[in-house]
């Protein structure tokens, strides 16, 4: 059921054709170049290859292998979490209420100031050996995957229609058979779309988790991040353009090779019951779909898979006593009764566990760090949240006009769609250094200069978001707006803006946790020995990363976090609410 | 032991527990046997709790009180040999035509081919042949609904639920799709022992079923059965088919027999919570038009009106009701006049009809009437809406009460008696100065 809709049932050779050959070539080349990229992970890590790096161009495929395998790596964790996550969420009342506003917390942690302690737990699980650090990266990248798709699965399973669940429980149809005959397709179409976010935004941290500093020691995996570090060091701008070169195909091969195609495979799962205008099948889709052994191979895998799918599992009937405390459905009748309680107890016990959490953290970091440096931290936090704003609002002011314009002509739109993705699926960190070079070459104020660095790789989110907006407007309301001979200010106010203020919000929304999480890695740039700081609550994590000083790496993450969140709770909330209410069609 | 007896209902009854107040009764004291080689057909307006006694049926929902034996065993969740089809068919947009048929069996395990084989005879019974690869987005509405069918055939049930099977579908596709299934029916090749259907069409219920059990609404409950006892193929134009429709229409519009004051419920003393159907303020007005015009010339005949105006008993017994509500006209035994206080409002024009219809909302509706006094009362002419939800929830569902106010605010909004402001989810006075 995973594999691309498929022609009834035909009956002809089995010989392969031209288009095997080809596919043939591609699968067995990708099965070779992942082997050997696997081999390298298990090094021991003072092996001499396992963390030398060079810059020498030939090795530059190797070390971008190694990034996407990372990468894909990291995709595959989240959607298991995704997958276990998000049922559990979704199943169980009282696991829902700790796990959904515990994801919207997740969201919102700088992953970047997390890396430290990942590194130090998984270094820690296996010592001396590369996997260890493999792992603390994958890790990193996985935390800035996982979220969004989880989230996107739970929304999912809480619309599933109610119809067709009922007939899922008319026909007998057992939890297992449940998951993946309706909980998992319904929920394809926005876990693939939410894939290719999770993976735009997932180069920015390999590249930013490969080369690692923390107290004396320097890591570097072999990867496009660690030779860009290496690059920055020995002041080779060369280098750095290969590797910005290297990033861009890796990031078009991903594009065309696997998202394409699953997005328009995907399609199929889009729960609409009348038959749309269809997209051409990417060619890597139309490929498959005309190659005659791989098509075999892939339909008798679909088979497999469905049969899997079919089984009649019943999933592993839990203890009677976990299954109340999270709050799966029971048989009985004193169920509401015994549920208050329950209920009562489970806040107890989290609330209980918060507290403990909350205190030990408090203690910890008040151990090193006084009160004054509290004040301290917030004071930096907040020239931080000023560049945020500012860079959002300059961005904003930049790409709405110019959005709202493209979207309105589709020949233009269909060209500038393709690109605004691939800038946005760029790892923006890779493009600092020229902008580090201008700065020191023309002696400008890192504290005013470093700040576009913030919304260099996010803004396009804003962009991206209002063209589709702009493009969706209903022709009927464009047609009325223009017999009415709406123009200048009052179209802007009666008709684009109301059209894209939703979709505004939410690129938005992107942008700045974005910014806020890229201020880490913007807000202290390196050219060489050069060293340029501006004052803000990403250097000051930066820097206590550098110093290996856990405490306030804890404290500075810490207040990002209630920043970021209380910034969601009370602007962005309010006004995605307010747009969805006033503004959709 | 009878055993034709397929399914018995005994005592059932359906409640939602509440915190504020009481339980909110949906299906009280319902009694159903079912034999083989029945068709029945449970009858009623929506909220009248037949589609929860179906669900009940299907093991989807546990009644409150009371038991359901299938073939002789309490019923406990969704039991063997119970087939479903959906209003909105339910189909798996990812799965084929043949897919869909097959999902039963594969949840009973059933091997591989045997399901294909089983599956292509149930969609080639069903007129589907050649389809089995398509998809539901590719089918029309009436081929979807044979999907439906063929799915829950092809698990041979001893009993088919169908919940508003054609209700959905547009007139012409509906009729062809009820003809069939009954040819099916009739000469024994459909794959079922019994049937049993919700409906909301009149018409529907008399041409396939052969008994009827009628619903009542607030508290829903079996308020009669009757046998129809013709021979299929049922003739619409027969007189006796008629007949039967008329009486129906009879006990659908008779003045309620005041239900018995359910225990649970408190008794509302200030008479404000009386559940309204949003209907439109231009349908009351175009249907007093129509009423007042030949040929009715102010008294029509339900089932008559009803297909001379393509509306349904859904549409139409709520648009009678709110008329006899505000007393512009009357309803009474299938039939619908005109009264006073309409003739006046049909004759009036534009502003005219709106003093009339405030002078009418504001003497029979207790709830606006108090809603008005409340604003006049305040200095700021602003109430939260929020107040009298409650007050309605007290009473009454809260879908009820969600409803009850839209129809208070439109009908309010035409009379220009008060305003509502939605951002705040306030109700208040417009500006008043021109009178």
């Amino acid at each position: 059921m995973f594999l691309p809709a498929s022609a009834p049932a035909r009956r002809t050779r089995r010989l392969p054709n031209q288009w095997d050959l080809a596919a043939l070539l591609f699968v067995l080349g990708a099965l070779a170049a992942f082997g050997h990229g696997a081999a390298g992970t298990l090094a021991p890590i003072d092996a001499p290859e396992a963390t030398r790096l060079t810059l020498a161009a030939a090795d530059l495929p190797y070390y971008a292998l190694r990034t996407v395998m990372r990468m894909l790596a990291a995709m595959a964790a989240s959607l298991l979490f995704t997958f276990a996550f998000a049922t559990l969420a979704a199943k169980s009342r009282r696991a829902g209420a700790v796990l959904v506003p515990l994801l919207d917390i997740l969201q919102s942690v700088p992953i970047l100031g997390f890396l430290s302690f990942t590194i130090a737990f998984f270094m820690g699980l296996f010592p001396g050996q590369v996997l260890g650090l493999e792992l603390a990266a994958i890790f990193a990248i996985f935390t800035s995957q996982a979220w969004n798709m989880a989230f996107a699965m739970y929304q999912s399973l809480t619309t599933l229609p109610q119809d067709l669940v009922e007939a899922t429980r008319a026909y007998r149809l057992t939890a297992w058979q449940r998951f993946w005959r309706l909980e998992v397709p319904f929920a394809m179409p926005g876990l693939v779309w939410n894939m290719v976010l999770s993976m735009s935004g997932g180069w920015f941290f390999v590249v930013a988790s490969e080369a690692i500093t923390l107290g004396d020691a320097t890591w570097r995996l072999p990867g496009i991040g660690s030779y860009v570090a290496l690059a920055l060091e020995q002041r080779d701008l060369g280098a750095i353009g290969l590797a910005v070169l290297a990033m861009g195909l890796v990031i078009l091969a991903y594009d065309q090779l696997l998202f394409r195609p699953l997005v328009a495979w995907s399609g199929k799962f889009r729960f609409e019951t009348t038959a749309g205008a269809n997209a051409p099948d990417p060619w890597v889709l139309a490929l498959l779909r005309r190659t005659r052994v791989l098509r075999r191979a892939a339909e008798a895998l679909g088979t497999g898979l469905a049969a899997i799918g079919s089984l009649r599992l019943r999933l592993p009937a839990l203890p009677l006593g976990l299954r109340f405390r999270l709050g799966l459905p029971r048989q009985g009748r004193s169920r509401i009764a015994m549920g208050r309680a329950g209920d009562l107890a489970f806040g107890l016990a989290v609330a209980a566990l918060a507290g403990l959490a909350f205190w030990r953290l408090a203690d910890y970091v008040a151990a090193a760090v006084s009160w004054g440096e509290l004040g301290e931290v917030l004071l930096l936090a907040l020239f931080t949240l000023l560049r945020v704003a500012a860079m959002i609002g300059l961005a904003s002011i930049v790409w709405l006009p110019v959005g709202a314009w493209l979207g309105r002509r589709p020949a233009l739109t269909r060209l500038a769609q393709p690109v605004i993705q691939f800038l946005a699926a760029f790892p923006a960190n890779l493009l600092f250094p020229p902008f580090v070079v201008g700065i020191v070459h023309f002696g400008l104020s890192p504290e005013i200069w470093l700040s576009p660095l913030m919304v260099l790789g996010t803004q396009w989110y804003i962009l991206f978001n209002v063209i589709a907006a702009s493009a969706a407007l209903p022709g009927d309301l464009a047609e009325a707006a223009s017999t009415l001979r709406l123009s200048g200010w009052l179209w802007w106010r009666r008709v684009m803006w109301p059209a894209i203020l939703p979709a505004y919000v939410t690129g938005a929304i992107t942008a700045s946790g974005g910014a806020w999480n890229a201020a880490i890695v913007a807000e202290v740039a390196a050219w060489g020995d050069t060293k340029l700081v501006a004052s803000g609550l990403g250097a000051y994590i930066a820097q206590a990363t550098e110093a290996g000083d856990f405490p306030r790496i804890a404290l500075g993450v810490a207040v990002m976090v209630v920043f970021v969140v209380v910034i969601n709770r009370l602007l962005w909330r309010p006004l995605a609410a307010f747009a969805a209410r006033r503004a959709t069609f | 032991m009878d055993h034709d007896i397929l399914l018995e209902v005994r005592g059932c009854r359906q409640a939602y527990h509440k915190d504020s107040a009481a339980d909110l009764v949906v299906l009280d004291d319902v009694n159903l046997t079912l034999r083989a080689g029945e068709i029945v057909g449970l009858l009623g307006r929506s909220g009248s709790g037949k589609s929860t006694l179906l669900r009940i049926v299907a093991g989807l929902l546990v009644p409150t009180q009371g038991e359901v034996r299938w073939r002789g065993a309490p019923i406990a969740g969704p039991a063997e040999g119970i087939a479903m089809v959906f209003q909105s068919f339910a189909l798996f947009p990812w799965l084929t035509v043949q897919e869909n048929v097959e999902l039963g069996l594969e949840a009973q395990g059933v091997p591989r081919a045997e399901r294909e084989r089983r599956a292509e005879e149930a969609i080639a019974l069903i007129g589907l042949g050649g389809f089995e690869g398509a998809y539901p987005k590719e089918l029309s509405g009436g081929m979807r609904q044979r999907v439906g069918l063929a799915r829950a055939l092809v698990v041979h049930p001893d009993l088919l639920l169908m919940d508003e099977p054609f209700s959905a579908l547009d007139v012409l596709t509906a009729e062809t799709l009820r003809t069939d299934l009954i040819d099916l029916w009739s000469e024994g090749r459909l794959p079922a022992r019994a049937l049993l259907m919700v409906t909301h069409g009149i018409e529907e219920a008399v041409l396939m079923c052969d008994r009827i059990l009628v619903f009542a609404s607030n508290p829903g409950r079996v308020e009669h059965e009757l046998r129809v006892t013709l021979p299929h193929p049922r003739n619409r134009h027969d007189p006796a088919f008629g007949h039967i429709v008329d009486d129906i229409y009879g006990m659908l519009t008779r003045r309620a027999p005041a239900p018995a004051p359910s225990r649970t419920i408190p008794a509302d003393e200030t008479g404000l919570a009386t559940p309204l159907h949003p209907v439109s303020t231009n349908l009351m007005a175009g249907l007093l038009e129509t009423l007042a015009a030949p040929p009715y010339r102010g008294r029509a005949d339900l089932p008559a009106l009803a297909s001379a105006l393509q509306l349904e008993v859904d549409d139409l017994l709520p648009l009678g009701e709110a008329l006899a509500l505000l007393r512009l006209a009357e309803l009474a035994e299938g039939d619908l006049h005109l009264l006073e206080a309409g003739r006046s409002f049909v004759d009036a024009d534009t502003e005219p009809r709106k003093l009339l219809f405030a002078e009418a909302l504001r003497s029979h509706v207790r709830l606006a009437a108090t809603i008005r006094r409340t604003l006049d009362e305040r200095w700021n002419h602003r109430v939260p809406a929020l107040r009298f939800r409650d007050e309605l929830e007290d009473h009454m569902s809260p879908d009820y009460a969600e409803a009850t106010l839209r129809a208070v605010i439109g009908w309010g909004r035409y009379a220009e008696l008060f305003g509502y402001d939605e951002e705040a989810d306030q109700f208040m006075l417009e500006d008043q100065e021109e009178g």
